[in-house]
């Protein structure tokens, strides 16, 4: 039996860490993701769980790693300047191989910018915003309902690859209260645990080394620096560097098609929008008013890695449209993977795309 | 069936409740579809306040209301800002009370502040007299609907009270007629 109840996407994403067994967040309350904060607050000490609000967003990112060495599913939520802050620990958990969910619900930048307006202006930050060759995950929900499913696979994608997963949601989505329907389970894929004998970072054919988690018996030293299979740091090595990066960059990127999660709508469209987050509510309008335009809909649920199988999907586009809340960050990629001309059609300010305004950008192409 | 409702006042009012309750009741009572949506701003205290809620019996894609044909006004400001714009076909109940200015489009008087103070003795439930007064000229949800929802949403303790003001609310909007 399913639970219908009416509620914010904010409070959605909790209760969907809360399903998902999430049992410590540590960050810092920020505009417009604080409710994620507030939920988790309030829920998490019945639950046996820990809140804890840190000095800072450096620090809130650096308890949630160190609460996941010991096994336990953790995550944090924060926004704008927040999100900025802990690029560098992101990178820490991406060497570290530290499972983790980051949630952002993204405002207009840059700096403190517009604090409640909404923007998806950190989508290519959330992909390279540390520093060195890494590889993530990103999802990216266009509803209330999506805040609670797309927060429970972050889990579960974050503990099968050991990597941060990130729920790069936007302030509409995030603010927004409506209909959700809340399963009586969720799906879980547990981390799993390193065999005993094993080296600590040693991979096998999925190249993600079993986890050697804090308290179950096992020696191992955690470092950012370059690292052997043992663990210990080797700087100045440039096949184990070499060896380590790759690993890190393919154990994400080699299951780009797997881990795919994406709808379509009019697949023989000539014109087709290609949308994630809030956005693609107003190209889900637009089609349900002109259903005889047969207009073309890919809708991202999964952002990073992208997954250019998708574009094939459309055998017959002439156009991608791709109406976002920053000057075209995903437009780029797209552009990369497919000889179809890519249209970004930018919106900056916090305000949602119309569906008059995109009718409009349509019309050019039809 | 889609209605868009536009509620508007001052911070304090409880302008951002209201529509809480207000969609709260179509989805979880009356089984359709909402959407709730608000301007978040510095207002918590003063300033104009505003929030919507789109209410459906189908899902609703566009979450942002474009031409709200029910109007909850109750600061002057905040018609200024949020209701003078309002359509021919609209229908406005506003706080007259404290809103000065009059529509174009249909109306209702509801003195629900002054109300709230005089019958009730606390100026505070002004928000759930203007619930109960658009839910009984507008029908957009139920009114055993209404009820359950402002009993889910209201502190403990308050739940005579407020459902007193929402029954007051009914009352004001029966006698009046819409202008």
């Amino acid at each position: 039996m399913t639970r219908i109840d009416f509620m914010q996407g904010n409070t959605a994403c909790a209760e969907g860490a809360l399903a998902a067994g999430c049992r410590f967040f540590g960050g810092y309350p920020i505009t417009p993701s604080t409710e994620v904060a507030e939920h988790m607050a309030v829920k998490l000490p019945k639950l046996g769980g820990v809140f804890i609000q840190m000095e800072d967003e450096i620090a809130g990112i650096a308890s949630v790693i160190g609460a996941s060495w010991t096994g336990v599913r953790s995550m944090t939520a924060t926004s704008g300047p927040g999100f900025s802050l802990m690029m560098e620990n992101l990178g820490f958990a991406v060497m570290t191989e530290t499972p983790c969910v980051v949630v952002n619900i993204q405002r207009g930048g840059p700096s403190t910018g517009q604090p409640t307006m909404s923007a998806q202006g950190d989508m290519l930050q959330c992909r390279f915003g540390s520093h060195g060759d890494y590889s993530i995950i990103a999802l990216s929900p266009a509803s209330v309902q999506e805040m609670y499913e797309l927060t429970i696979r972050a889990f579960n994608l974050a503990d099968r690859f050991r990597v941060p997963v990130f729920l790069m949601a936007d302030e509409i989505i995030g603010h927004m209260r409506e209909r959700i329907e809340i399963p009586d389970s969720v799906p879980r894929e547990e981390r799993r645990l390193l065999d005993k004998g094993t080296l600590p970072f040693h991979a096998g054919s999925d190249l993600v080394p079993g986890f050697p988690q804090f308290g179950k018996g096992y020696g191992v030293h955690v470092t950012g620096l370059t690292h052997d299979e043992r663990g210990y740091p080797c700087t100045t090595s440039p096949s184990v560097h070499e060896e380590l990066v790759k690993r890190l960059v393919a154990k994400v990127e080699s299951a780009r098609d797997e881990i795919a999660d994406y709808r379509v709508t009019n697949p023989a469209a000539e014109v087709v929008f290609i949308t994630y987050g809030s956005p693609a509510r107003t190209v889900e309008q637009l089609i349900h008013d002109h259903p005889e335009a047969k207009i073309g809909h890919l809708r991202l649920r999964l952002v990073w890695p992208f997954c250019e199988k998708a574009l094939g999907e459309f055998p017959d586009a002439r156009v991608f449209l791709v109406p976002e809340q920053n000057l075209g960050q995903m437009a780029r990629e797209i552009e990369r993977h497919t000889s179809v001309p890519v249209v970004p059609l930018p919106k900056l300010g916090g305000a949602l795309h119309t569906p008059g305004e995109l009718e409009k950008a349509m019309e050019i192409w039809r | 069936m889609r209605h868009e409702v536009r509620f508007s006042g001052f911070g304090g009012q409880g302008i951002i409740l209201s529509a809480v309750i207000l969609g709260r009741a179509a989805v979880m009572y009356d089984g359709n579809y909402a959407v709730q949506t608000q301007v978040y701003g510095p207002e918590a205290r003063g300033g104009a306040s505003m929030s919507a809620v789109i209410i459906d019996d189908q899902p609703i894609l566009y979450p942002k209301v474009t031409n709200p044909d029910i109007f909850v006004i109750m600061s002057q400001e905040g018609f200024e800002k949020y209701g003078v714009h309002a359509g021919e076909d609209a229908v406005m109940i506003l706080d007259s009370s404290l809103v000065q200015s009059r529509p174009r489009c249909r109306y209702i008087e509801i003195p629900a502040t002054r109300e709230a103070k005089q019958t009730l003795g606390r100026d505070i439930v002004a928000n759930i007299i203007m619930l109960g007064a658009l839910v009984r000229t507008t029908g957009v949800v139920g009114e055993e609907a209404i009820e359950k929802a402002i009993l889910d949403s209201v502190p403990k303790g308050t739940e005579s009270l407020n459902l007193k003001a929402m029954k007051l609310g009914f009352e004001l909007a029966k006698k009046e007629d819409i202008t």
